[in-house]
């Protein structure tokens, strides 16, 4: 870890500000991804502003659905009332993830930037791509059997590890963000991760200085009724090797709305709209589950160590499509 | 049989402890933090080391620029192969290597060639760790890097047949009549083929080293070790010192596993770094780091073919084992001891095949040896019940081997028998459905799987002293290490007994070079000679008081006949007439005496059968011990629950019955079998170091990726122990339980997951990838 200064700042412009003025600055706010990766030398930041005193709190019902805070903590996110009855899925993927001690720490906004776990982007002796463009990507032919199948490309197959970001993702949230200028934009969550393409280093539409504010999700029957599924190579505290977040408005079984993303097999937080398509006005049945799970994999492209997701994720899927619609 | 127990054995399950569930007597200082491990004692003048280790697994250094580190605020120095002083020996040669005790034939940074990735390169030193660690950043390395071999599976590996593995303590080719023959004419012939990823020990606490010289050719040096005496030994040979001005000290470990069991790099290193700079030096590896110092357990690849009647009886098994090593070495566990010795079976033979990789030695993990070669053989005798139509265990006595078959000698004692029976009332095991496959609980596969244990009883040695204050208290001293178990108890336990106190009134002391010499805590060893020695040392005592007594005309005794006099709670008195004696408290204040010492050795094969007293029985029965093959035994039952969809396995339900001599205590005792059961637990089901085929270093050290067993993964687990009198091993008929807690259990997990599936996963750690497509059959 190198030296750095600390600014803690007490309102957004100048918090904002500082990083968009500084070649190295970044945000801190829970600190669990950040200083994990400063101590291994994957970030190298001159300046750290802190932002937990900044008015980014609460979780309340609006107009466009449940507005949560970027700095509530996962903990109480994933424990709140209204989360709990109104988009059990979001609950879930929070409950579901890290540790209680991380949990008690990690903020909402920082979940959603956590950063890949793959081995060769945590390892500063091995090239990397997405953290050294251009270097090259040892994933590829390497130890790859955590890694995405879906959204990769030639330069990195590196997963978005969160879970929070999937169950979100299909539940339609929309981020609002605010930049240096104390400008505000809405931005929907499936639109703000960036594909890895060419330039796998660029892994959100975040300008420098822009901050998350908060995240909304609206209400829906399919919201109301939605679960998260993970699985791991252990009971708990382990990123997903594959995991569904699913939300259904069924009746008279037949399904009126659905919502599919799959997480821990994507290079982001993977919606899928060929699923949901295959899923709306289809009776709710295991064949119609299982014709969707095979279009939410259908562009695939498995490594080596990796091939089992692909069946995995669909399993996964149908799994969780199939709890909603019997529990 | 058991008449001739010494009198403490007589006496101490009335009023004594030994045996008994006795709090930790350390537990409160650690749940206070008041118990110091080797990183945490605070020295006037202390120093931080920090390693900086090699980005690349093959080649050579060619420029280290510190320019940069140098300059930054509190670096004091930094050390390369460049400017640290030369050592007396290394372990670069044979000779040097053997004479040190060393586990690896190599030490970093005595020359510019790297050969493997995270070897050191360099050592910061500065008067931060923050500091320290920073530089260490800045520290530029040029290296000329050239391909490395990555793993004996790589086509380039040069693989070849060791005469001698294990650094010599194990043959690389064994055989036992004529298995290939008996292989041919077998009725029934099953072969499989069993791999085994990289596991790491990954204690909680990491290496660690504090070295201060006290003068210009004195050392003393807290070390995170399993044995003081090892690493005294080894340094000392290093330094080209004499061993005596050497200290070592570990109050207390954080775990060990057996990565640390020899002296490692890192350790002189900061030593030598200690010495350059004239202060004292304190280095703590990294969790990354501890993947690339302290060894690990090889990844491995058996083949076990088996011949056998219809009726399951075996005649022939062949094993084939290739593994990784290091450039230098032909270390790799010894699988076939285990397999040669479970069952009878008139033939067997074994061979090993090395492949070089640029990887560093791998070193014994816990049960080394044993835990995957019971892997193979525990499933493959799974594999021919199933395929005969019979019960698991059944098949397991109808080859009971009731003596060694691998040196034909008798047991000093087995109670395998009464472990199945026991663990498979306890399990239930009755109603098991002899089918694979049928057993769900809505969407899950239920399965039940058991698997024998063994481990043996190692040859070891050691000395402690007591020393019993007239006032009723005593301190007695062992150089012997605590791992977490629960030594510095169990010898309370003992010296209590031994000498007739309460254990309150005992001050047990270990992890100092400065006390009479114990063997390293491994191989289970160490609950069995420590304790042997405290007993023996203590009835030092009682025989010297016995003599004051006998000429002391003041004493009830004056006159008795040294043979007629024994202790019992304190008090000497005649074997024949308990009313005639007195406290040792009213004889030694007659003497004026404030204190009286003994000493005593425990030694292996020093048992207690046939002897007139333990003192006596020490050498009188070796030889009738070395008749004797000595081992304890086991028996684990596991319930899994398996999701063929999503490929997760779950442990349910978990026994494990052991017959392992005399239990000191019956809590730690639990606790040891449980945690080495959970060990085995996370070998079979999620434990792997992933290596890069390409770069020969690891992807996923550190223990967010490396996963070992949660809460949530492990259940309620029964543990239970089999009442053994062992008469031949030591005196105290201790057998030891760290090793053979993890013996089978791999192999219990994947036999209640072939139960559960149908479908026999021979590829350790069964992770859902392995399980996917499973159908139940």
């Amino acid at each position: 870890m190198n030296n750095f200064t600390y600014l803690q700042a007490t309102q957004a412009k100048e918090a904002t500000a500082a990083v968009r003025d500084s070649k190295d600055a970044a945000f801190i706010a829970g600190g669990t991804t950040l200083l994990d990766l400063m101590k291994l030398n994957v970030e190298n930041h001159g300046q750290l502003v802190d932002i937990n005193m900044l008015a980014f709190k609460g979780i309340e019902q609006t107009s466009d659905g449940l507005r949560i805070g970027a700095l509530e903590r996962m903990s109480d996110v994933g424990e709140n009332p209204l989360v709990l009855q109104n988009y059990p899925a979001v609950s879930q993927s929070l409950l579901l993830a890290a540790s209680p001690q991380l949990r008690n720490m990690a903020s909402i906004g920082g979940n959603l930037l956590q950063r890949t776990r793959c081995g060769y982007f945590r390892d500063t002796a091995f090239p990397c791509n997405k953290r050294q463009p251009g270097s090259g990507c040892p994933a590829q032919d390497g130890e790859n059997r955590g890694l995405a199948i879906l959204g990769t490309s030639k330069s990195c197959i590196a997963t978005f590890p969160g879970d929070l970001a999937v169950a979100l993702v299909a539940l339609d949230a929309v981020l609002l963000l605010e930049n240096a200028k104390g400008k505000q934009r809405r931005v929907p969550l499936v639109d703000f991760h960036l594909l890895p393409g060419t330039t796998p280093q660029k892994e959100t539409v975040l300008e420098p200085g822009e901050l998350i504010v908060s995240v909304t999700i609206p209400a829906a029957a399919h919201a109301r009724k939605s679960t998260y599924l993970k699985v791991r190579d252990r009971t708990s505290y382990a990123y997903a090797l594959a995991s569904a977040a699913v939300g259904l408005d069924v009746q008279s079984g037949t399904i009126r709305s659905a919502r599919v993303a799959l997480g821990g097999v994507g290079t982001k937080p993977w919606r899928s709209l060929a699923a949901e398509k295959i899923l709306t006005g289809a009776p709710a049945t295991e064949a119609t589950f299982r014709a969707a799970a095979a279009a939410a994999v259908r562009d695939a492209q498995p490594r080596e160590q990796n091939r089992f997701k692909v069946e995995l994720a669909q399993n996964t899927l149908v799994r969780a499509l199939t709890e909603l619609t019997t529990a | 049989m058991y008449e001739n127990e010494p009198a403490f054995f007589e006496t101490s399950p009335k009023p004594g402890v030994v045996g008994k569930p006795l709090d930790r007597v350390d537990g409160r200082d650690k749940v206070m933090g008041r118990a110091k491990y080797s990183a945490e004692y605070p020295l006037p003048g202390l120093t931080y080391g920090v390693l900086k280790t090699s980005d690349i697994a093959k080649g050579r250094i060619q420029r280290i620029d510190t320019s940069a580190a140098q300059k930054e605020p509190g670096v004091l120095a930094i050390y390369t192969h460049e400017n640290l002083p030369k050592l007396a020996k290394t372990p670069n040669d044979p000779d040097g290597k053997k004479a040190i005790g060393a586990p690896m034939g190599f030490l970093p940074m005595t020359s510019d060639v790297v050969h493997y990735a995270g070897q050191p390169v360099a050592l910061v030193v500065a008067d931060t760790f923050e500091r320290a660690t920073h530089a260490a950043r800045l520290v530029q390395v040029t290296y000329a890097a050239e391909q490395p071999i990555a793993a004996y599976t790589d086509p380039k590996a040069q693989l070849f047949n060791p005469e001698k593995i294990q650094d010599g303590k194990a043959d690389g080719y064994t055989r036992r009549g004529d298995a290939r023959a008996a292989m041919a004419s077998a009725p029934v012939k099953m072969t499989a083929v069993y791999t085994h990823a990289i596991n790491h020990h990954n204690p909680m606490e990491p290496g660690a080293t504090t070295a201060i010289w006290e003068g210009p050719d004195r050392l003393t040096v807290y070390e995170s070790t399993q044995g003081v005496t090892r690493t005294q030994k080894a340094l000392s040979t290093m330094l080209g010192l004499p061993q005596d001005q050497v200290r070592v000290i570990t109050k207390y470990l954080g775990g060990g596993f057996g990565c640390k069991g020899s002296c490692w790099p890192h350790t002189v290193l900061t030593v030598q770094a200690a010495k350059a700079l004239g202060r004292p030096v304190k280095l703590v590896l990294t969790r990354q780091q501890q993947f690339t110092s302290m060894g690990h357990r090889e990844d491995q690849t058996q083949t076990l073919s088996a011949g056998a009647t219809q009726d399951g009886k075996l005649l022939a098994l062949i094993h084939e084992k290739t593994a990784t090593t290091s450039p230098w070495d032909n270390y790799t566990e010894s699988n076939s001891k285990i397999i040669n010795m479970l069952y009878e079976c008139p033939t067997f033979e074994s061979h090993y095949e090395l492949g070089r990789a640029n990887v560093m030695t791998s070193t014994f993990t816990r049960a080394p040896g044993e835990a995957p070669g019971s892997f193979a053989i525990e499933c493959l005798m799974d594999d021919l019940a199933y395929k005969l139509g019979i019960d698991p265990i059944e098949i397991r006595l109808r080859n009971y081997a009731e003596k060694d078959p691998s040196t034909g000698q008798a047991w000093s004692s087995k109670g395998l028998r009464e472990c199945y029976a026991r663990g498979a009332e306890l399990f239930g095991w009755s109603k098991r459905n002899p089918k694979a496959g049928q057993t769900r609980d809505g969407r899950t596969l239920v399965g039940w799987g058991m698997a024998t244990a063994s481990y043996p009883v190692h040859n070891s040695q050691g000395t402690a002293r007591v020393r019993l204050y007239a006032d009723g208290h005593a301190v007695v001293q062992s150089g012997a290490t605590d791992l977490g178990t629960g030594t510095y108890t169990v010898m309370t336990q003992v010296a209590a007994d031994s000498l007739g106190l309460p254990p309150e009134k005992i001050r047990f002391e270990l992890g100092d070079t400065k006390l009479p010499t114990a063997p390293n805590s491994g191989g289970s060893v160490a609950a069995g000679t420590v304790s042997s020695s405290v007993y023996m040392a203590a009835q030092d005592v009682w025989e010297r008081l016995t003599k004051m007594a006998i000429k002391d005309p003041k004493s009830p005794l004056f006159k008795a006949k040294p043979e007629e006099v024994v202790m019992e709670k304190g008090r000497l008195q005649l074997k024949k007439n308990a009313s005639k004696g007195e406290d040792f408290k009213a004889l030694m204040k007659r003497a004026g005496m404030d204190d009286i010492e003994g000493s005593g050795q425990g030694k292996y094969g020093a048992g207690y059968e046939a002897g007139q007293s333990t003192a006596a029985a020490g050498d009188a029965h070796k030889d009738e011990a070395a008749k004797h093959s000595m081992h304890s035994f086991g028996a684990h039952f596991c319930e899994v629950h398996v999701d063929p969809d999503l490929g997760t396995v779950r442990v349910k339900r978990w026994v494990s019955v052991h017959a392992a001599g005399r239990i000191l205590n019956a809590k730690t005792a639990r606790s040891q079998i449980i945690g080495g059961s959970i060990f085995g637990i996370g070998a079979a089901l999620m434990e792997a170091t992933a290596r890069d085929p390409h770069y020969a270093r690891y992807t996923n050290a550190d223990l967010a990726e490396y996963h070992i067993p949660v809460n949530a993964d492990i259940p309620e687990m029964t543990v239970e122990f089999i009442d053994e009198h062992d008469p031949f091993i030591n005196a105290m008929g201790v057998k030891g339980i760290g090793e053979i807690s993890m013996v089978g259990v791999s192999a219990a997990v994947a036999n209640a997951v072939f139960h559960a599936t149908g479908k026999r996963v021979r590829d350790l750690p069964i992770t859902p990838d392995k399980i996917l497509g499973t159908k139940a059959v």
